[in-house]
């Protein structure tokens, strides 16, 4: 078993074992099998990409063609224990519709995104002045799938307007933690634990 | 590799009791032809039915007694193949209404006579009733998985809805889970042109020696052009003439596209029966799984347990992605595992058939399971 992506890791280490999952843009399947496989989950996915489609089902997931945008309309509320959104936040049409998406389907729901206020992003930014390509970024701005660049208090303002419950968060920097109050700074990714009660 | 050629292995099941239909009647005497590759193991749970197609038959990898051509699915079902006879013992059975072994209108009635249009309409729901009989025969309480493609996967559709304890795993392949307008404009345009033909006689042509050739063949062809994307059309035929330099000004084959089609058409009438090609596509006309369940799709799969898996290819215009997609959400609805995925290919509704290697690989992750 190759080790999970950081932000991958964190939400396989806080997921209740033989709970039930959907991962939405569940990419090749990389944590539906990690959580079948360790935790006993009931992982469903959805994946826009039909060779990472092809891929999961070869790996015996049940993953369904579909755009989160459009396709996450179809799921029964409350139908599985946790909707979980890995680094594909920030590539929707309307991330907010999205995320009540999430919060619809799943009792709760793991979110994880990278920072755009990053230091090193805030950096590029300023002394280029050009969109940053960065290590975790590294896509130019004209075919990015990231269509929408947000920050770690930009996601804490959406979820305090909305009136979502964050029930946990991750912080991190390459493979090392930094606390809350950095976050903003010097996290290149954060996972939120979220819920609507 | 090349393997020897399968010659003819059917077998046929004589059906002790009448079968029940859904239009009230029930069918005597009848006969299922199929076949079967691979060992059923010990806990007889090892087996898949693969359901075939509207012109199809249970010759899915042995010659065509016909044609002589090989069966229609060998590049996906044999020794090492995405359906491993090796692993899985296969069964294919030729659904009643066919011509091809099992009993359709061209089979005698308990008269003596052919049944023609003495043969009573039947559904995808009562196809698969034979099929059921047949596991029954066999000794299997409980399938590995059912496959089909096109009209195929309605009846893995009817089966996992109507008899859900027969199989632990369904694969729909270009399918629908109810016929359209649009697909029931297509059948009625050949059923027409079937019983235009004089030579039709009200379906008892049988003793004439001579049966509607030329309806059914322009039947085959319209249909024909339903199984081909556009895009696949021009590829292989574009404007191109027919072994000639220039355009004749009458009305011979000029182009390629019309000399193919004319020889897919008579090509047909040479393997399939005129009245078959009418009840079979009744059948499929009248499939409707959603009404068979008082209107709402999920309904059709509250009791089933089974995993499930549909593909769909995104040059098919005839039962396009959107069907698909409507019986994915019915089954995420219901609850149950489903995968789902668009294929491309470019050679429309019958990709299923052809060489598209990622559904090679779709297939055998699935069943692998």
């Amino acid at each position: 078993m190759t080790a999970l992506r950081p932000d991958l890791a964190v939400i396989a280490a806080n997921v209740a074992s033989g709970s039930s999952l959907l991962d939405v843009g569940c990419g090749d399947g990389t944590l539906m099998a990690a959580l079948r496989d360790q935790k006993h989950c009931d992982a469903r996915g959805m994946e826009l990409d039909p060779a990472n489609v092809g891929t999961c089902v070869a790996r015996g997931l049940a993953v369904i063609q579909g755009d989160a945008d459009k396709d996450l309309a179809f799921y029964p509320d409350k139908s599985v224990d946790y909707a979980i959104l890995s680094q594909t936040l920030q590539t929707a049409m309307r991330p907010d519709m999205v995320l009540e998406d999430l919060l619809r389907i799943g009792r709760k729901a793991f979110v994880s995104f990278p920072n755009f206020a990053h230091w090193r992003v805030r950096m590029s930014l300023l002394w280029n002045g050009r969109m940053p390509v960065t290590r975790l970024l590294p896509i130019p701005w004209y075919e990015t799938p990231n269509i929408h660049h947000l920050t770690i208090n930009d996601f804490r303002a959406l979820v305090k307007e909305r009136g979502i419950t964050v029930e946990g968060q991750w912080f991190l920097s390459g493979d090392a933690r930094c606390s809350a109050a950095a976050a903003n700074f010097r996290a290149e990714h954060a996972v939120f634990l979220l819920s609507r009660s | 590799m090349t393997t020897a050629p399968i010659l003819d292995e059917s077998k046929v099941l004589e059906l002790a009791d009448p079968l029940p239909l859904d239009g009230g009647q029930s069918l005597p005497g009848v006969r299922i032809a199929y076949e079967t590759h691979g060992t059923l193991n010990e806990a007889r749970n090892n087996a898949i039915l693969i359901c075939h197609a509207l012109t199809g038959d249970h010759h899915v990898v042995s010659n065509h007694p016909k044609t002589g051509k090989p069966g229609w699915w060998v590049r996906m079902v044999g020794p090492g193949k995405p359906i491993d006879t090796d692993r899985f013992h296969v069964i294919c059975a030729n659904v009643i209404g066919s011509c091809m072994g099992s009993t359709g209108p061209a089979s005698p009635a308990p008269d003596g006579e052919p049944w023609g249009m003495r043969f009573p309409v039947i559904t995808i729901r009562d196809m698969v009733r034979g099929h059921i009989a047949l596991l029954d025969a066999l000794g299997i309480e409980s399938l590995h998985a059912v496959v089909g493609g096109s009209m195929g996967g309605m009846q893995v559709l009817s089966l996992a809805a109507n008899f859900p304890e027969r199989t632990r795993a369904a694969l729909v392949i270009a399918s629908t889970a109810r016929h359209s307008a649009q697909n029931i404009a297509f059948h009625e345009v050949g059923r027409q042109a079937i019983m235009a033909d004089p030579e039709w006689r009200e379906g008892k042509y049988y003793e004439h020696g001579k049966g509607p050739e030329k309806g059914l063949a322009v039947a085959r062809m319209a249909a024909h052009i339903t199984y081909l994307s556009e895009e696949g059309l021009t590829a292989k035929f574009g404007r191109r003439l027919q072994d000639r330099a220039e355009k004749t000004f009458g009305f011979d084959a000029d182009f390629q596209i019309e000399s193919y089609l004319r020889y897919q058409g008579l090509s047909f009438t040479d393997r399939f029966d005129a009245n078959s090609y009418l009840y079979i596509t009744r059948a499929m006309d009248y499939f409707d799984l959603a009404e068979e369940h008082g209107g709402l799709l999920a309904n059709a799969f509250a009791q089933s347990k089974a995993r499930f898996c549909l593909v769909s290819f995104d040059t098919d215009w005839l039962y396009p992605t959107a069907e698909s997609r409507n019986v994915v959400h019915a089954l995420n609805a219901a609850g149950l595992p489903v995968s789902f995925v668009e294929l491309s290919a470019p050679f429309g509704h019958d990709s299923f058939l052809l060489d598209v290697p990622a559904l090679d690989r779709v297939i055998e992750g699935f069943l692998k399971q």
